[in-house]
């Protein structure tokens, strides 16, 4: 069963707000799909190697290659606070 | 203080930021210094529906790193998410390796007062850069030309066990990505960044204490301060029966101490998972071996043959190695004359101090090697004096002249024809008449000021060896 103060924990990390009241239902919620993972776990999988991905393609990789194809004003365009070419945000410290 | 009771464990992470001309999953330019966020893309930005392509450049450095640090090469590496709010992060993760690793399971030799240590690296892993954040009070500014950097991330076992020992192991990491190319290692600048972890525990006890992390150190002489600093502060705290905080603190090199700067109850829960957007790097064994085939001889090895080869003594061969350039500059002067120990010696003596003097870099030296070693040779057959020979460097270094011309032009040629030299002894004997008689009843000491004479008279050019030759011989009768 997961808790409320595992919800919090997680939430926190999130940056999302939880009333107790979704604190609650989101706990129910959760401990329904880790019970359903730990039903999976149960599983034999000795010998089994983890799959990182079902993709058989390689990786491709590109070469070190310089290219440019927007402006900084492109970039900063949906910034919804700039200073010059710098991103404004909320204070950090 | 009971030092002498502890014993300190201590382990290095080195961010070494690879050397590409564009960032590691996109097509960003990596130049310093560039106007604010000029270098910045959507991959870079973190915008909706944006993907990383995986730089080769990187992942090649990051081999040939691995090489020269005894790793082994994982033919399957994978990259993971590093995740964590901050605003310099704009994804909301770091794409990093966790589980599995591009280089693992190394070691690094290094000499530490003249004695071979060895350090293990737990792991070598690639990641990007984050960007970079100013502070302003009520608002702060984000710069993003550092935001995909290509990083890798060099750990070490916790097998340090001093701060000089620990400063020499990143000196000796520093002069191994310089000579690969694959970092240009300026600590200043941020291209190679240094956090460590000391524990202290009572000598004899199997368990680590619990373990500090120190940031923000910008100099090899700071990773020694820092780490001094902590040692005693951590011995501090158990003489005292104080707890030990697992923690992160902040080097501050003006007051000379580390402070909070997070608690282990603030520390990050960065939840790692394979990142979807990227396969798994797999890394051929023909791919590695092209990569072995490409590492120079390293700084070690290079002392090592100076050592063997030129019979150098060891401090030398150390010293030169410092700096692949500064090798190359002592092997060709090397070759130029066939006298190691001397041309050692003029590098490390008067091309090093007029280097700092003129504080040029050993890329900018104004004398060839060839011309060194051409003029150390003429020392070596008597046609300058090794006093002359400083004139004709100095003369080198200011008009880039060969020896060989300085020498004709000024006159400089070492005086070693004895009828010459047999005048100027017999009228600085007849004008220090008195001095002689001195000489002769006793006063051995007097021998110098006669040789000092004879050598004032002839402008420094007479052949020592021949002016005590010829001095000692008139001098008895």
């Amino acid at each position: 069963m997961i808790s409320q103060e595992t919800i919090r924990h997680i939430a926190k990390l999130a940056r999302l707000e939880v009333t107790d009241a979704e604190a609650n239902e989101f706990a129910a919620q959760l401990s329904a799909v880790f019970d359903h993972f730990q039903e999976i776990a149960q599983l034999d999988t000795a010998g089994v190697e983890p799959m990182i991905t079902p993709s058989e393609i390689a990786l491709y990789l590109r070469s070190d290659q310089v290219e440019r194809q927007e402006t900084v004003e492109d970039l900063l365009e949906n910034a919804p606070e700039k200073s010059g070419h710098l991103f404004k945000v909320p204070p950090v410290v | 203080m009971s030092f002498d009771h502890f014993d300190a464990v201590i382990g290095l992470e080195i961010h070494a930021q690879l050397l590409t001309e564009s960032k590691i999953f996109c097509r960003d330019s990596t130049h310093f210094g560039a106007g604010d966020n000029e270098n910045i893309c959507p991959v870079c930005t973190g915008m909706p529906g944006s993907l990383p392509v995986l730089n080769r450049q990187a992942v090649e450095f990051s081999i040939k790193t691995g090489l020269a640090l005894n790793c082994d090469i994982r033919r399957q590496s994978v990259f993971a998410r590093k995740q964590y709010f901050y605003p310099d992060l704009p994804k909301g993760y770091q794409i990093s390796q966790y589980d599995r690793p591009l280089c693992e399971n190394g070691h690094v030799d290094f000499l530490v007062d003249g004695q071979m240590r060895r350090v293990s690296i737990v792991r070598a892993h690639m990641e990007e850069d984050a960007g970079k954040s100013t502070h302003h009070g009520d608002y702060s500014l984000i710069n993003l030309n550092r935001a995909g950097i290509p990083l890798l991330e060099i750990v070490s076992g916790p097998d340090l066990r001093s701060a000089r020992e620990a400063a020499e192991y990143a000196r000796a990491v520093r002069n191994i990505l310089r000579y690969l190319g694959v970092c240009d290692g300026n600590l200043e600048e941020g291209s190679l960044r240094c956090d460590v972890n000391v524990s202290v525990r009572p000598k004899g006890q199997k368990e680590l204490g619990t373990k500090v992390e120190i940031k923000n150190i910008n100099s090899f002489r700071f990773i020694e301060k820092a780490i001094e600093y902590e040692i005693h502060r951590q011995i501090d705290c158990v003489l005292n029966r104080e707890a030990i905080v697992q923690e992160t603190r902040l080097y501050d090199a003006d007051k000379n101490r580390t402070f909070t700067m997070r608690t282990k109850e603030d520390a990050h829960d960065y939840r790692y998972f394979p990142d979807p957007d990227l396969l798994p790097l797999t890394v051929e064994e023909a791919w590695i071996e092209r990569m072995r085939a490409t590492l120079p001889e390293l700084p070690l090895a290079m002392a090592t043959r100076f050592v063997r080869d030129f019979q150098l003594p060891e401090y030398d061969a150390f010293l030169l190695t410092q700096e692949r350039e500064l090798a190359d500059y002592f092997e060709r002067t090397n070759r130029a004359c066939g006298n190691p120990k001397a041309a050692s010696n003029w590098v490390m003596t008067e091309v090093l101090r007029n280097l700092n003097e003129t504080g040029k870099t050993i890329l900018e030296v104004p004398v060839p090697a060839e011309h060194l070693g051409r003029m150390i040779r003429m020392i070596d057959t008597g046609v300058i004096s090794g006093k002359i020979a400083k004139t004709v460097f100095g003369e080198m270094w200011t008009s880039g002249q060969e020896p060989d011309a300085i020498v004709k032009d000024k006159g400089l040629v070492q005086i070693t024809d004895v009828a010459s030299l047999e005048r100027v002894i017999d009228q600085t004997l007849a004008e220090n008449a008195a001095n002689l008689e001195a000489y002769r009843s006793g006063k051995d000491k007097l021998f110098g000021f006669f040789v000092g004479q004879v050598m004032k008279a002839t402008k420094g050019q007479a052949s020592p060896e021949v002016v005590n030759e010829l001095l000692k011989k008139k001098m008895q009768r």
